[in-house]
């Protein structure tokens, strides 16, 4: 009922486990898909080994999850030694990756490419690091690590992860499909700040963080939806998704695979097995017999 | 309202510090906390940083956690006075299970994990041990116990391991149950011990940690999340975690020796 493919890579479900959320090792990528999980997305790597920042790094005050980890990472020298491969797990892989130069996305897409990922998710959006240039906001710098991406990818295929914190998502989705992306993951965090009136403070020790959450749900959807009605390429929806309903309705704007990540915290390692559950109760109830039936149906 | 279980620090004023020993301090607030032993929280100390700490103390008036100075954090903590302020979250975690005929044996300021498990046990056997006797904490806490002490220059009880006396205790004394926190090379020592006695265990791991509630990844054991599945693992799950013992992952998720890992300032 919940089989979805995307780029020719088949999936038992569309649920995939977001970047950042748990996927430092293998082993918790692993798990992540025994925990019921479509596909896994590693935790960002770049060139170089990261420590991202001090703590506090994240929190949570309702619907609002606001974090800056700061792209911590061993490196992806590193990680070929400690990850070996992708090909081996119980389900497919999606390697994520980030430069600060274009020929560092280059060289990292080219090493994670060795080790057989699925597909691989090009990071240039996310708000708690600089990455030297403004590859988020940027249609013409966006198209370039694109290609370079693609470039060295070889036949996996390429998925780039665009940003919220834009005038216009649509012009940048425009962008990386003529250069060549073969899908989009939106979104990446909202930008967020925090000030705790008894401190005086920020909580956050970078000040300035990413919304995530609930609360980022809406803002991912209306994304998803304005990049469906612009794009052929196919969809990672993700943002703020907690509950089937929330996939489903994510779907409806257009995804074709729906990112959970901050759900992990909500509801424990186990939310893709009740994510999944909660999809077939109300495809059942409403007689839905495959995703592709509703896919993009609220633009109709 | 209890006000501390939030996910973001609540900030809470310093209402007592109590000076354990060397540098070992445990910070006393004013608060009732819904936790069970094992359980642990996090302390941000503004500007600072924030980290993970066992909960010490707990009355139905009051807690703590005991810190021992070592890196930057917990050298700004020794600094503090009462009055101060301090953000707390949580309580995090699972904790121990509270089983009869048990034996808590704890290493150096590992005891500041297993204190709130004590209390609530039925008169434990308590071996303790650490590098001299100015590095014991909680003695006056415990005279009344059942409690065996070793230290390596035998300055305090028997000089050597105190896994010699765990050894000597299982032979000779009914215990079912060993709860244990230290350095994790005494752990994994306790933890092929009690294998070899039949006896279950308990081990409370210590791993670096952004967020305490399972969703950074960094504090990760093999597939098991100290922060959720842990920190208290069973001996059952500690057979299936070959890295226990062996190596943690550094603030950038990098695996190394538990040797480095512990050279490592964060």
């Amino acid at each position: 009922m919940l089989k979805t493919s995307i780029c020719g890579v088949k999936l038992k479900n569309p649920t995939v486990l977001a970047s950042g959320i748990l996927g430092v090792t293998k082993p918790s990528l692993d798990r992540m898909g025994r925990e019921g999980a479509g596909a896994v997305t590693m935790k960002s790597l770049c060139h170089e080994e990261r420590s991202g920042n001090n703590n506090p790094t994240m929190f949570n005050e309702g619907e609002v999850f606001l974090n800056a980890v700061g792209l911590p990472g061993q490196g992806m020298d590193s990680a070929l030694k400690d990850f070996k491969r992708l090909d081996d797990l119980s389900v497919p892989v999606i390697g994520s990756i980030y430069g600060y130069t274009l020929k560092q996305f280059g060289q990292v897409t080219k090493k994670i490419a060795s080790l057989n990922p699925a597909m691989i998710e090009v990071n240039i959006s996310c708000p708690n690091i600089h990455y030297g240039e403004n590859y988020d906001n940027s249609p013409s710098l966006a198209a370039k690590v694109t290609k370079i991406c693609k470039k060295n990818a070889g036949k996996i295929p390429v998925s780039i992860k665009l940003s919220p914190n834009v005038y216009d998502i649509k012009v940048m989705a425009k962008a990386v499909e003529k250069a060549g992306a073969d899908a989009i993951t939106a979104i990446n965090t909202l930008t967020g700040m925090s000030i705790d009136a008894d401190t005086r403070k920020p909580i956050l020790k970078a000040k300035t963080g990413g919304i995530s959450g609930p609360a980022l749900k809406p803002v991912a959807i209306k994304c998803v939806y304005e990049i469906y009605k612009t794009v052929k390429i196919p969809i990672i929806g993700t943002g703020g998704i907690t509950t089937g309903k929330d996939a489903i309705e994510m779907v409806m704007a257009g995804a074709t695979l729906v990112g959970v990540g901050t759900a992990c915290y909500y509801r424990g390692p186990s939310v893709f097995k009740k994510i999944c559950k909660e999809m077939e109760t109300w495809m059942k109830k409403n007689k839905i017999k495959n995703l592709r039936e509703i896919r993009g149906i609220a633009h109709k | 309202m209890n006000c501390i279980n939030k996910n973001a620090p609540r900030i809470l004023k310093i209402s007592k510090i109590v000076n354990e020993g060397l540098g070992q301090k445990s910070i006393f607030f004013n608060e009732t906390i819904d936790s069970k032993p094992g359980q642990f929280i996090m302390v941000y100390l503004p500007g600072v940083d924030e980290k993970p700490m066992a909960i010490s103390y707990k009355t139905r008036k009051e807690f703590a956690f005991t810190s021992q100075a070592v890196g930057k954090f917990t050298k700004a903590i020794e600094k503090l006075k009462p009055g101060d302020k301090l953000g707390i979250r949580g309580p995090y975690g699972k904790g121990f299970s509270l089983k009869k005929n048990a034996c808590v044996i704890a290493g150096g300021v590992g005891m500041s994990s297993v204190s709130t498990l004590i209390d609530k046990l039925k008169n434990p056997l308590i071996i303790y041990g650490a590098r001299s006797k100015n590095h014991l904490i909680y003695l006056k806490r415990y005279k009344k116990n059942n409690l065996e002490i070793a230290t390596d220059d035998g300055s305090s009880g028997f000089k050597g391991f105190n896994t010699v006396l765990l050894e000597k205790a299982l032979k000779e004394k009914k215990i079912k149950q060993v709860y244990t926190c230290g350095p994790e090379v005494m752990m994994e020592k306790v933890f092929n011990i009690c294998k070899k006695n039949k006896v279950e265990c308990e081990a409370s791991l210590e791993r670096y940690m952004s967020c305490g509630f399972g969703v950074c990844g960094k504090c990760m054991v093999d597939d098991q999340i100290v922060c959720v599945d842990g920190p208290v693992f069973t001996s059952k799950q500690l057979l299936k975690m070959p890295e226990f013992g062996n190596s943690a992952r550094l603030k950038s998720g990098r695996k190394v020796s538990l040797q480095e890992y512990h050279a490592t300032p964060t």
